[in-house]
């Protein structure tokens, strides 16, 4: 397969990941902004644009943050090289330049659903119509990955695409998870002590876990349960546990095909290291920062290894 | 479609019963069917310069245009003896120049040609063949009267509609495929992908590895890249991919480089090698040139091929033809004065308003003239571009062309259209799929085909005996 394709199939799949988990932070933040006052809500529209990191770009161009305004620049802004608009128009390229390497079922779902999106995002989006916009890009990511479990050949094409997943998501809950650890701080020391479980509620809806969470804790909100359970609970395929194991599935089965192992299966088992039997009070110890810090920091040099690893570019 | 007396010709016979028995607002709900299926698949083509309409597809009518198994024998026949002497002709040209030797051809048109490669000189391309894809455009003006209008020996386009449009027309009225036996053309891809692969160079070992060679997703006819390269089961390169390393041409892998045996390119000559085209491009392979000359790739079409069609060349196509094959043509050209000439020039001088005038290098249906629809101004315009460089021109007749019904909303309408069969070329023959691509000039009256200018496609059938 060539490099310059394999770098079309992983970062497609960064994009789509990419794309659909703006989606959800949206989604969270929309139901947020109308469960509280006028106040709240601004901040809460700050807070989506700053965990998306959208923050210098949209202060460029606007003084306040309303609801509107934030949802029409996160999805469709031509400004914003981060909208979900961009970014399934460069899943839409990316797929394009591999589309020798993925089935006509895949490229069948990407374009009819970029389709759809580019009408739906045409004119700018009301108050109404911003929940089905929303539902539009989780629906169009569902069935992108839909068509690639059922019509993909298991091979090189198909474990980048994979990679690319869980990189993206991987960083994704990193994010999520620091733009609010703050949040943790006054009950760190306090167990049992109340926090915002409206804020984490929507932390746990933005990774698509309020539910799972509900099952899994008996729907106790507190801080220890919710960083093992977006940190360490690997039956939850958003949390940072499950992400390095999928990922690491991925990059062995390059190296089984390619006959020897890259440096970005080195990595890969030293950031296996710094997580493997770690315990919710170790981080707390090491600090939750910290340890994020160093979490997103050990995926970049991994998505940077893969790449060279590969021939991405020369 | 129809005799002068109204009744359906034999090939259109089965295919006007069934049209019979249709309702128009069901047609008319299943031709826009057709857009959106086309739009999903993605067939469009880039114009560029207009940001909401990046891509655009090629309108497609859903009436086919059909051929009988008859009339398609004859027209191989008269196809193949062309694409020999075409062959013949680029090796000589290339070689001894017997043609011009013999005084059948004047050397001037060689001078005068931006194709003539001069590094071909002397060079024999594996197994000989310099025209492995050719499209050849052909109109009709009655019964079993085809004339060539065009010879496309460079790159031909288009052949992802032939097969897209099929499979259109099939999921669309698969009643209409079970009733009329038609030709399959669905095996194109892998007629070409063996074409080529026989076309490998000598010292290739195992199966050859080809490679499809496109300038990237922003070309116009990128999705036919895509597409040709993914129903072949080649790898679809960009020239950034490839690269010259102990004298084989390379593509770069996730596991290294890989040796590259055929390239099917999409690319002009231009583009190919800036070390020995364009010293000031950073576009192309440099070096692939001398790994061609050393015969260790093969380049699908031979660089240098686009010689043969140039327009003025086209005009001595029955010399040529008779030259290297020893029988008559099969296939008329249209009657060509070449301005070059002072007694044609006079009489296309002062028969403008009647002569359809084109750039002897010119394609895509840009910078002509069609006298019977120009206006007085847009005459004399051309008139003053046509004095002051004659050589630059050739004139043709307007043809009275047999016209193909198209579907509107009131119905059927017929319209002008030409044909271009796809021809494949490799040392162990000639293979023609039967079918094609078939323009049809959307604008009542019009006679330009071309997507740029308007035009759009149709299915085209040949039917089986």
């Amino acid at each position: 397969m060539l490099g310059r394709t394999a770098n079309g199939m992983f970062w497609m799949f960064r994009y789509l990941e990419r794309a659909e988990n703006t989606a959800r932070l949206l989604e969270a933040g929309l139901r947020m902004a109308l469960t509280r006052d006028t106040a709240t809500a601004e901040e809460e529209w700050r807070s989506v644009i700053a965990t998306s990191g959208q923050r210098a770009a949209y202060e460029a161009s606007h003084d306040d943050y309303t609801g509107q305004q934030v949802w029409n620049f996160i999805l469709r802004d031509r400004d914003n090289p981060a909208s979900v608009r961009e970014m399934f128009g460069a899943v839409r390229t990316n797929a394009r330049m591999a589309r020798t390497n993925i089935s006509s079922e895949v490229w069948g779902a990407v374009n009819e659903n970029w389709m759809a999106l580019e009408d739906a995002l045409r004119r700018p989006v009301g108050q109404n119509s911003v929940g089905d916009v929303v539902a539009m890009i989780r629906r169009a990511g569902t069935l992108v990955h839909g068509a690639v479990e059922g019509s993909m050949l298991r091979n090189e094409a198909y474990h980048f695409a994979r990679a690319g997943t869980f990189i993206e998501r991987a960083e994704s809950t990193a994010r999520i998870l620091d733009m609010k650890y703050y949040l943790l701080l006054p009950t760190l020391g306090h167990v049992g002590s109340r926090i915002d479980s409206g804020q984490w509620e929507q932390v746990l809806r933005s990774v698509a876990g309020a539910s799972a969470y509900t099952w899994l804790h008996a729907g106790r909100i507190e801080a220890r349960g919710i960083v093992e359970f977006l940190v360490l609970d690997d039956r939850f395929p958003r949390s940072l546990a499950f992400c390095r194991s999928a990922l690491r599935d991925q990059l062995a089965a390059l190296a089984r095909i390619h006959g020897s192992e890259g440096e970005c299966n080195s990595l890969m088992r030293e950031a296996d290291m710094e997580i493997a039997d770690i315990t919710v009070d170790q981080i707390f110890d090491q600090g939750l920062h910290d340890f994020l810090l160093s979490f997103m920091h050990s995926n970049v040099a991994i998505s940077t290894a893969i790449a060279s690893d590969y021939r991405f570019h020369h | 479609m129809f005799d002068p007396d109204g009744a359906p010709r034999p090939a259109y016979a089965d295919y006007s019963s069934w049209y019979g028995e249709q309702k128009n607002d069901l047609l008319r709900r299943k031709a826009k069917d057709a857009d959106e299926s086309f739009r999903r698949t993605g067939i469009t083509f880039n114009v560029y310069g207009e940001d909401e309409a990046e891509e655009r597809l090629i309108p497609f009518d859903m009436v086919p245009r059909i051929i009988t198994a008859g009339e398609w024998r004859r027209l191989t026949k008269g196809i193949e003896q062309r694409v020999r002497a075409l062959n013949a002709f680029l090796y000589d040209l290339y070689h001894r120049q017997e043609i011009i030797r013999a005084g059948r051809l004047p050397e001037r048109l060689l001078r005068n040609n931006d194709a003539w490669l001069p590094n071909m000189v002397g060079f024999t391309p594996p197994g000989g063949i310099y025209t492995h894809i050719v499209g050849i455009d052909l109109v009709r003006t009655g019964p079993d009267e085809f004339f060539v209008l065009e010879d496309n020996a460079r790159t031909p386009s288009g052949v992802s509609y032939m097969l897209e449009n099929r499979e259109t027309m099939m999921s669309m009225f698969p009643d209409l495929f079970s009733r009329i036996g038609v030709e399959s053309v669905s095996n194109y891809p892998r007629r070409l992908a063996r074409s080529l692969a026989a076309c490998a160079p000598e010292g290739t070992k195992g199966k050859p590895n080809v490679t499809v060679l496109t300038p990237g997703i922003y070309n116009s006819a990128y999705f036919e890249h895509a597409f040709l390269a993914d129903q072949m089961g080649a790898t679809l390169v960009e020239a950034s991919d490839l690269r010259v390393v102990d004298g084989k041409v390379q593509m770069r892998c996730t596991d290294g480089y890989a040796q590259v045996d055929v390239i099917y390119r999409r690319v002009d000559d231009d583009y190919l090698d800036p070390l020995t085209f364009n010293p000031d491009s950073v576009l192309g392979i440099p070096g692939i040139m001398d790994v061609y000359r050393a015969g260790n790739v093969t380049i699908a079409n031979a660089p240098g091929t686009g010689v043969s069609d140039d327009k003025a060349i086209y005009s001595f196509m029955p010399e040529i033809v008779e030259f290297y094959t020893g029988e008559k043509p099969l296939l008329p050209n249209v009657q060509t004065w070449r301005c070059a000439d002072d007694d044609s020039l006079a009489y296309v001088l002062d028969n403008l308003d009647e002569l359809v005038v084109k750039e002897v290098h010119g394609s895509g249906g840009y910078g002509m003239l069609i006298g019977p629809t120009a206006s007085k101004r847009e005459i004399k315009k051309f008139r003053a571009k046509l004095e002051a460089n004659p050589e630059n021109y050739i004139a043709q007749p307007t043809l009275a062309l047999s016209t193909c019904p198209i579907f509107t909303r009131k119905g059927l309408a017929p319209r002008h259209v030409d044909l271009r069969p796809f021809v494949l070329v490799s040392p162990d023959g000639i293979d023609i799929t039967p079918g094609g691509l078939t323009r049809v000039a959307l604008k009542d009256g019009s006679l330009v085909v071309n997507s740029s200018q308007g035009g759009g496609t149709k299915d085209t059938w040949v039917l089986k005996d």
